[in-house]
């Protein structure tokens, strides 16, 4: 099994995000994560979508989705070529003994405290999968009372691969 | 000018003649602006059957077949024959009413999310929110569904919108489509690349799909075949690329095709694949047919090149234009005679015996006669079931076209379909043939026959079983027979007196010849029964 993150550009009608999702869903594929926004041109969207499989299947999902009538671009993000960057807020249960320790791990990953209670705060980080994950690992110690992970969103590096938009 | 009658209008500027359909209330405005035009209506007597009908005409036509159904049960009886219509790549524009704009989404009385319905089985659905945008939706629904890969489009139409007023009605001349452009000339490299595998070749062999029907690459194909002598053979859906008695043409590939056919495959050293899918019907073993070979896979659709089988030259693009290239990129001497020479030897001692019991007409005689006597442009329409096997393995094809379906294997296709395919060409002969299992899944049809005089004919092959099902039970679970047994059928003859259709019976190949006669000869509708071997394997 292997890992791709694959950039979609698409257009912005109702309906695309499911046919996107139901199109993995009926032909079998996994799909570990998906996120879509507008971008600057407001006719389309662009979307993330993190999947695993075979070579085989991989090759499949590609072919597949770029097959969709509003799919207007499908390609890969290789990790060495590309940012990925996930957001996740995390409820950690800290009573007032415990809530400088979580305050400096924050700090150590360069994480933001956005919310405190008497007995919990929430932490707002944003990272490419691991460092979310090393932050969650060193939480280990602390009561995490509810996580939610955005998915990530990417980009490739530099000007060479932009797809200008043309009618 | 109201939304509906827009709708007349794209359709017209399509050129569309012929509608068939179920109407209710929420696809009315669409019903009474029709009656304003010269389109045909043709009220089917139900609604899966309208897809079917819409199917057969377009595999005359060339073009999207056109059905307009109400919402609800209308557009979910529909399902099944556009999943048809997806599975074979016949392009179809499926009009649907729909509820209220403003009630969608409140569970009211005929509202079904048909545009979600549909989802996998369509190339593309629009759920028409604007009046304004009905000129654009339908100039890019008929360019969608007759371009590429061809396919099914639906377009589902709330009954406001059809009522709403349209000002300025412009129909686009030009599709202006962002995201979709599919591919149809093949790149030139890999091109040149076959050739060279042709060139060194010493078993080459082409395997043609649907799609090369559907791109109308038949003359190509031919022509680049008989250039370099390069034996055909064919999966089901492209039965007729070549005339049966042509020399180059080995016939059917598959688990219900012939061994020759496959054995030729297997041992060829270039298969060219083209306009198929590798599908598990034509190929149940993919890995053999990239063994020891080179595999070309020519297909419309990137995503069939490698689903199934890794093949070593893949060439998008549409079948027409590739085989143009290939002929004008190629002018080597390439004779392989000896190949030819034992596939030929193959094609006799490899043919399938049968031992047909004498009681009952054979059904595999039976149809190679009534293809013999056919119109050498006729249209032979195969239902789904032991009567397809035989009719892929014993029609002859001569300059006709051979329909069925393929992909789904949709019992009750033949009739409806074949009604499609004769008002899409009114000059040609259409038969259709089915089992009495088959049959009875369309046979309300022969009310639309009757009213609206569509001259087709009818064969039933009638054993009184689910034969393929039975077969299957026979083999599977050693005669245990569950649910296959057809009895209570109506009697065929009382059914035809009852629609005033002519009809004729064979009980045995005694009087064949003059039945078949007196029955091709009838101008109008007619349904010929004919008893089979309930116990006759394929």
């Amino acid at each position: 099994m292997q890992k791709k993150v694959f950039q979609l550009l698409v257009d912005n009608t109702s309906g695309v995000l499911s046919r996107i999702s139901g199109l993995f869903s009926r032909r079998g594929y996994n799909i570990e994560s998906i996120t879509a926004g507008v971008t600057a041109d407001p006719r389309f969207h662009r979307i993330t979508i993190v999947a695993t499989g075979d070579d085989q299947i991989l090759e499949q999902i590609e072919k597949q989705v770029a097959k969709l009538v509003d799919i207007r671009d499908i390609r890969e993000l290789k990790p060495d070529e590309s940012v990925y960057r996930e957001l996740a807020l995390i409820k950690v249960k800290a009573a007032a003994s415990e809530r400088q320790g979580v305050i400096s791990l924050a700090g150590i990953f360069r994480a933001n405290i956005i919310d405190v209670a008497s007995d919990s705060l929430i932490v707002e980080m944003t990272g490419d999968q691991s460092k979310i994950d090393a932050f969650l690992s060193l939480l280990e110690g602390y009561e995490i009372l509810e996580l939610a992970r955005t998915g990530i969103a990417g980009l490739c590096r530099g000007s060479e691969n932009v797809i200008h938009i043309t009618e | 000018m109201i939304g509906a009658d827009a709708i007349i209008k794209c359709l017209e500027a399509e050129g569309v003649e012929v509608v068939f359909g179920y109407p209710g209330v929420a696809i009315c405005p669409f019903y009474n602006s029709i009656l304003e035009s010269d389109i045909k209506t043709v009220l089917i007597r139900t609604e899966q059957n309208a897809a079917h009908a819409a199917s057969g005409m377009a595999r005359l036509t060339g073009k999207p077949g056109v059905c307009a159904v109400t919402s609800g049960p209308g557009a979910t009886n529909v399902i099944t024959g556009i999943a048809t219509a997806f599975a074979d790549s016949i392009p179809l524009v499926c009009i649907t009413g729909q509820v209220n704009s403003e009630l969608l989404g409140s569970d009211v009385f005929q509202e079904a999310d048909i545009t979600g319905a549909v989802e996998s089985f369509v190339k593309y659905s629009y759920l028409v929110k604007k009046v304004q945008d009905i000129p654009k939706i339908f100039k890019e629904a008929f360019y969608i569904a007759n371009s590429g890969r061809k396919g099914p489009v639906l377009i589902d139409i709330p009954i406001d919108i059809q009522n709403a007023t349209i000002n300025n009605f412009h129909y686009p001349e030009e599709v202006s489509l962002r995201t979709y452009k599919p591919t149809v000339k093949g790149n030139m490299v890999q091109i040149k690349k076959v050739v060279k595998e042709l060139e060194k070749a010493k078993r080459p062999i082409i395997c043609a799909g649907g799609g090369v029907l559907l791109s109308e690459a038949e003359k190509e194909l031919r022509a680049f075949a008989e250039a370099h002598k390069i034996p055909v053979v064919s999966t089901m859906m492209g039965i007729g690329v070549m005339p049966t008695k042509h020399p180059l043409y080995y016939g059917m590939v598959g688990n219900n095709g012939k061994a020759y056919a496959n054995r030729a495959m297997n041992e060829s050293d270039l298969l060219i694949m083209v306009g198929a899918r590798v599908a598990d019907r034509a190929i149940s073993q993919p890995d053999l047919i990239t063994q020891n070979k080179v595999l070309v896979h020519i297909d419309v659709d990137p995503a069939e090149i490698g689903k199934n089988a890794g093949p070593t030259i893949p060439l998008v693009g549409d079948a027409k234009h590739i085989f143009e290239d290939l002929l004008s990129a190629q002018d080597c001497e390439c004779e392989h005679e000896d190949w030819i020479k034992t596939l030929d030897e193959y094609r006799i001692s490899m043919e399938k015996k049968r031992t047909p019991n004498p009681a009952y007409v054979d059904p595999a005689a039976f149809i190679t006669r009534l293809s013999e006597k056919m119109q050498d442009n006729g249209v032979y329409v195969a239902d789904v079931g032991q009567n397809q096997i035989w009719s892929c393995g014993y029609h002859i094809v001569k300059d006709g076209k051979f329909l069925t379906s393929g992909g789904m294997g949709t019992m009750g296709y033949s009739i409806p379909a074949a009604m499609g395919a004769k008002l899409g060409d009114m000059s040609r002969q259409v038969i259709a043939v089915c089992g009495d299992g088959s049959f009875q899944m369309s046979m309300m049809e022969l009310a639309t026959i009757r009213q609206h005089n569509i001259p087709v004919k009818i064969i039933v092959l009638k054993n009184n079983y689910l034969g393929m099902v039975r077969q299957y039970q026979h083999f599977t679970y050693k005669d245990n027979y569950s649910v296959v047994d057809l009895s209570g059928s109506p009697d065929l003859e009382k059914l035809a007196s009852a629609y005033d259709l002519p009809f004729f019976r064979l009980n045995d190949m005694n009087n064949m010849e003059e039945v078949l006669d007196a029955f091709l000869k009838e101008d109008e509708s007619v349904l010929l029964e004919c008893l089979i071997d309930p116990m006759d394997l394929v």
